[in-house]
């Protein structure tokens, strides 16, 4: 397992790390060039993570836009496995997610670990979703007249999603899942001082089976990419759950959004615990309802 | 280096080329293209990647953009095009955006010659002109015959521009008078009509070949010289329209007669039109940065265009679904 931090028990130096965005399945270098010291709890050196820049939100909109049509036009069992895939994977990264969530968050080894478990348990849980949710949400409506009458959900299109900025893998799986399960394609902003997480997890779905362009990540300040990405007119819907707790700022990224009467998701007064149970909440609010009209007969 | 003068030997004394002589016969007219300075390739492509760095920002990317928009050829050159969707694509020519209406218009629409007629009621008074591609485009193999009756058709028709397809084979098996001499049959026949000569850059292999190209397409009367039919890949590149800049600007120079420069295909957006107009700038000079002299020939790129003036406007990054499809 490779060391992130600077302390080493041999004589061996570390390599340090200086880390890439995540998008289009890519991992390039921010566009501005920029990159900022990540630190433990301690304040001691983790590694150096790219600091995106407006014109990175940009190009991460544009990868997710591309991923679309491919993404929610597959079968919903096929998004499932996709994911169900990609939960192998965490599982077989544990331990470095659990390196990461601690020097991150503190605590202890046993609290990180059972974070780990807890978001990948997340992640399976909402993987099972795919082929239900349309069976759940669904319906078949009963009308006076001679029809066939249902609703299907169909995904919003791009999310913007702000990860919480202190549950850097469970918070983050928790808000990533919901949105990509049912075909969104979206844009992530990482935890602004714990982006590890979320780095190590853009590792992971590059070598799964989720297309490239379904999920990018973005490092760096929530003020410098958040109102591009809450004003961005291609943008279809915002999560605002990593701007709990900063009533300025959300209130302002509601009104970016307010342009294209995107979909939000309001930010909480202050970051829920997120071990509680999810709920279908995050998955509905990224959906959107069509209703087709059969004739009977025809 | 890529910018000598390529014409010092062959000009007959102050104040110009023998034209006369050096189209009087075959061989006088190969001793005049191969006796053009060979194109130094790398010098061509180092050029333009440094050209390609420069940064144009805020106002003079405003200025910029409004420019490469109203330099526009909008184009739809598909078997499957209807009178329907040419109407379209006027509406959209003429207003651009529909949301702004201090967006301007583009230069012209290009069309099948048997969709002018469309494109010429529909534009009728707007000042856009309507340009027919002819000459059996985009292969170009048909008999004299056919090509002239298709350019006539098309200027019947009320076409304001001809693009022709030059004889690739002829051209590349060295048969020059011909090429040159079917150009200036076409030019006969297109009457007032501006013609604007393809050389179908990607075919020609070298660019020395678009060298000789571009002087033969000027020698024989073209009002513009064309990189490509759009069919072909390569399409328009920077070094191919940085070599043809340079044979315009040299015939001016030896003659005073200034002809414009169209790469057409693969120009999909804003950053890269910007990139064209400063090579414009930088190789012919701002005289040719007027939708008289230079044109885009492009269909998705107006789009994109567009999109990027909406961000400077309001100062949010737009999305296509604010645009009209095509």
């Amino acid at each position: 397992m490779p060391d992130r931090t600077s302390r080493s028990t041999t004589d061996r130096m570390p390599v340090r790390k200086t880390y890439k965005l995540f998008i289009g399945g890519a991992f390039p270098r921010s566009e501005s060039g920029r990159s900022y010291e990540v630190t433990d709890v301690k304040g001691r050196f983790l590694a150096n993570a790219a600091h995106a820049s407006r014109k990175d939100a940009r190009d991460a909109v544009q990868a997710a836009r591309k991923a679309f049509p491919g993404w929610s036009g597959a079968t919903a069992y096929n998004r499932g496995q996709v994911l169900y895939r990609v939960a192998e994977l965490l599982e077989g990264r544990r331990a470095q997610f659990a390196e990461d969530v601690r020097a991150g968050e503190g605590g202890s080894a046993r609290a990180a670990a059972a974070a780990v478990d807890a978001a990948i348990d997340r992640w399976v849980w909402y993987a099972g979703w795919a082929d239900k949710i349309a069976s759940v949400t669904g319906s078949a409506n009963p009308v006076a007249g001679p029809y066939f009458d249902f609703s299907v959900p169909e995904p919003t299109g791009v999310v913007a999603v702000l990860a919480p900025q202190q549950s850097s893998l469970l918070g983050l799986v928790s808000v990533v899942a919901p949105v990509i399960v049912s075909g969104n394609t979206c844009v992530v902003t990482s935890s602004s001082g714990r982006p590890l997480p979320a780095i190590t997890l853009a590792e992971v779905l590059a070598t799964s089976d989720v297309p490239g362009g379904v999920v990018n990540v973005l490092t760096g300040q929530l003020a410098d990419t958040a109102p591009t990405l809450a004003s961005h007119m291609d943008v279809n819907a915002v999560d605002l759950a990593g701007a709990a707790g900063d009533p300025e700022l959300s209130t302002r990224l509601e009104v970016a959004a307010a342009d294209n009467l995107k979909r939000v998701l309001r930010a909480p007064a202050a970051e829920p615990d997120w071990r509680a149970e999810p709920g279908m909440e995050r998955m509905l609010r990224f959906l959107e309802t069509k209703t087709v009209w059969h004739p009977i007969g025809v | 280096m890529v910018t000598t003068t390529a014409v010092p030997t062959l000009a007959s004394g102050p104040g110009g080329l023998d034209l006369a002589g050096i189209t009087a016969s075959e061989s006088s007219l190969r001793r005049f293209l191969h006796g053009l300075p060979g194109v130094d390739q790398v010098g061509a492509e180092a050029r333009v990647a440094t050209l390609s760095t420069r940064s144009i920002k805020t106002t003079a990317k405003a200025w910029a953009i409004d420019l490469a928009i109203s330099m526009i050829d909008l184009t739809t050159l598909e078997g499957q095009d209807t009178p329907g969707k040419v109407r379209a694509l006027c509406a959209k020519a003429r207003r651009p955006d529909p949301a702004d209406p201090t967006a301007p218009q583009v230069a012209a629409i290009c069309v099948y010659p048997d969709l002018v007629e469309v494109a010429a009621a529909a534009l009728a008074g707007s000042g856009v002109k309507v340009a027919s591609v002819a000459t059996s485009f985009p292969s170009g193999r048909a008999a004299l015959p056919v090509k002239l009756a298709d350019v006539r058709a098309g200027v019947a028709a009320g076409a304001d521009e001809i693009d022709m397809v030059i004889d690739r084979g002829a051209f590349l098996s060295g048969h020059y008078l011909a090429v040159l001499d079917e150009i200036v049959a076409v030019k006969a026949a297109c009457g007032d009509a501006h013609l604007k000569v393809i050389l179908e850059t990607g075919e020609l292999s070298t660019y020395d070949n678009v060298r000789r190209a571009s002087w033969l397409a000027i020698l024989a009367g073209g009002d513009f010289i064309k990189t490509s039919t759009g069919k072909v890949a390569p399409a328009a590149t920077l070094p191919v329209t940085l070599v043809m800049l340079e044979a315009v600007r040299d015939f001016r120079d030896a003659t005073g007669r200034q002809v414009g420069v169209k790469p057409a295909g693969g120009i999909r957006t804003s950053k890269d039109a910007i990139r064209y107009l400063v090579v414009v700038n930088e190789t012919a000079g701002d005289d040719w940065l007027d939708p008289d002299w230079f044109r885009i020939g492009a269909s998705s790129l107006l789009n994109d265009l567009l999109m990027q003036r909406t961000k400077l406007t309001t100062g949010r990054y737009s999305g296509p679904d604010y645009f009209t499809l095509d």
